[in-house]
């Protein structure tokens, strides 16, 4: 008795570690679980019979499948925007100095510092008083807003790491500018980019608080219609299209790290 | 990316610097114009707009005029002076309980795990954010369900007993109490927490430890006077990113909670989407952002002070 109460206090960390990750995954579990389910009635939060219905039918169920792509269309233009707009700016911010450096940082750090409902209502302000009808546009508008701040963050923590002095000597083996920057720079950057977009993407496809106060009537994203489907009746498929996002998450990430591992192997 | 057009290579080398010298200083002003135009015009002017709307009167069918009303802050504040309180209280007790649940597994990541592991438990950090949180803040229904294992487990525990008396739960259930909603709470912003106190953590010099343990500390002192001093940005940062976010949410008070545990977001949300009041709306979000800005800073100069003791 006395050697378990030893081990567990050597490994208490990890004990509470572990605790804190199952925390963090168990509500997964539960809607995998639960994407086998055949509930009784509209809800699905008990457990009732097996079934694989859901699955076999992913996109069985009215206008589910129109907001999934809805969603993605304006994950795949926010990200395309954002990150654009977003590289130009950290590449600024991080190789030049000049004036209105500081109020630049500030203007980038402030989104981030939001609540998120605060600019989700006085975007949506703003757009009431112009008469701008709400709808597609209005909705990547505010995403591109939101997302760009956390793109120049990626960007320039890896544009600030790079060693200046391989686009020196770029230049030096007579690069034009535009060789450089497209053969070394822009090579070198590509983590960055690549993270920045990678969370632009994620951040605009699970936007609801931002969506809610800038979109249409006829306007519905993917959380916007499991929002309302929370009120209505939730169908099962909502829990296999959770867990499909996730498991090409998880399997996307690994395959990243197996290619760089690869690589690093190789090279 | 680079506005300055290439010459021609053969008499570049020499005459570069003199001939490009004012272009260069434009070229971040060009840079920087597209995004920061973005930013001021969707960001910076409905902040400021939203101000003039909040003293605004009318209607949706007559239009708004600015009245100078300033009474609708103070009736916002009056109504929704509850919804204040427990925005703030819950937010706090999120924040505290997501860097107790958190620093353990960061320190995990950081210090116990060797690297495959550390990417295994990394990758499940980050995961669950690509399933809309949504659906997995639904999910908290099915697991704190009335007569649910959770509940029966916290009931047999006789833990329901002490949050029945700290008012935090009530009867045998959790769906519907704020303990529910900050639950969700905890859950939802959990990673946020996690992601930079594991980035200041994972900086930290092992040796340091061993150095400590030479001198004679014992594990609990290195953690005190070693390990978390120097994660502090980390836990600054992390408590940042849980505090605000948190403040604003309406969605865990929504799905999880009942109408006693609606937050301000509950409250603005209503008066934009449902009540069409907007400048009450305005009031309410210029009141919280005010706030949070208030609290922001004071704890940023608190905590920078602490960092220099």
């Amino acid at each position: 008795m006395s050697r378990i109460l030893k081990w567990v206090r050597a490994h208490l960390v990890v004990l509470a570690g572990l605790l804190a990750l199952a925390y963090l995954v168990l509500p997964n579990l539960v809607v995998l679980a639960f994407s086998f389910n055949k509930p009784v009635g509209k809800f699905n939060y008990e457990w009732n019979e097996f079934s694989t219905d859901a699955w076999t039918n992913p996109c069985g169920v009215a206008d589910m499948c129109q907001s999934l792509s809805l969603s993605l269309r304006i994950a795949v233009l926010a990200t395309v925007g954002a990150t654009v707009l977003g590289t130009m700016v950290a590449f600024a911010l991080a190789r030049y100095r000049f004036r209105g450096r500081s109020a630049t940082t500030a203007m980038i750090f402030l989104p981030m510092a939001m609540p998120e409902v605060v600019m989700a209502a006085s975007l949506g302000t703003l757009f009431l008083n112009m008469r701008i009808p709400f709808g597609f546009t209005t909705i990547l508008i505010a995403h591109i807003m939101f997302c760009l701040s956390f793109v120049v963050t990626a960007v320039k923590a890896r544009v600030m790491s790079m060693d200046p002095r391989l686009e020196q000597a770029a230049q030096d083996l007579y690069a034009t500018p535009t060789q450089t920057f497209l053969r070394v720079t822009l090579p070198l950057a590509a983590p960055g980019i690549a993270a920045g977009a990678l969370l632009s993407f994620a951040l605009s496809f699970d936007d609801f608080i931002i969506t809610q106060f800038n979109s249409g009537p006829t306007t519905v994203t993917f959380p916007m219609f499991v929002w309302g489907a929370s009120q209505r009746g939730i169908p099962v498929q909502v829990n296999v299209i959770g867990t499909a996002m996730f498991v090409a998450a998880v399997a996307l990430t690994v395959a990243g790290q197996w290619l760089g591992n690869r690589r690093k192997a190789t090279a | 990316m680079t506005t300055t057009a290439p010459a021609a290579p053969s008499q570049a080398v020499p005459l570069e610097p003199a001939e490009r010298k004012p272009k260069r200083k434009l070229t971040p002003y060009w840079l920087l114009l597209p995004g920061i135009v973005w930013l001021v015009v969707f960001f910076a002017v409905p902040m400021l707009y939203q101000g003039s709307t909040s003293l605004q009167t009318g209607s949706l069918e007559e239009g708004f005029k600015v009245t100078w009303h300033f009474s609708t802050y103070w009736d916002a504040v009056v109504e929704y002076k509850w919804h204040f309180v427990r925005s703030f209280s819950y937010a706090a007790v999120a924040t505290v309980l997501c860097l107790v649940i958190g620093y353990p597994l960061a320190y995990t990541i950081a210090f116990k795990a060797n690297r495959r592991w550390r990417n295994v438990i990394l990758i499940l950090v980050i995961a669950p954010f690509f399933t809309s949180f949504l659906i997995r803040t639904l999910a908290w229904k099915t697991i704190l369900s009335d007569g649910g294992p959770v509940v029966g487990a916290l009931n047999a525990l006789h833990v329901l007993d002490v949050t029945n008396a700290l008012g935090l739960t009530s009867g045998d259930r959790v769906l519907a109490t704020p303990l529910a909603v900050v639950c969700g709470l905890t859950y939802n912003f959990l990673p946020f927490m996690i992601l930079p106190l594991y980035t200041s953590l994972e900086r930290i010099d092992p040796r340091l430890h061993e150095a400590a343990g030479d001198l004679y500390a014992r594990p609990f002192t290195t953690f005190r006077k070693v390990t978390f001093p120097i994660s502090l940005p980390g836990v600054v940062a992390g408590t940042l990113l849980t505090f605000i976010p948190a403040s604003g949410d309406y969605i865990n008070a929504q799905l999880l909670g009942s109408p006693s545990e609606q937050m301000v977001g509950n409250g603005i949300q209503k008066q934009f989407l449902n009540v069409l009041d907007y400048p009450t709306a305005a009031a309410l979000s210029f009141v919280l952002m005010a706030l949070i800005l208030g609290m922001v800073t004071v704890y940023m100069r608190k905590a920078g002070t602490e960092e220099l003791v």
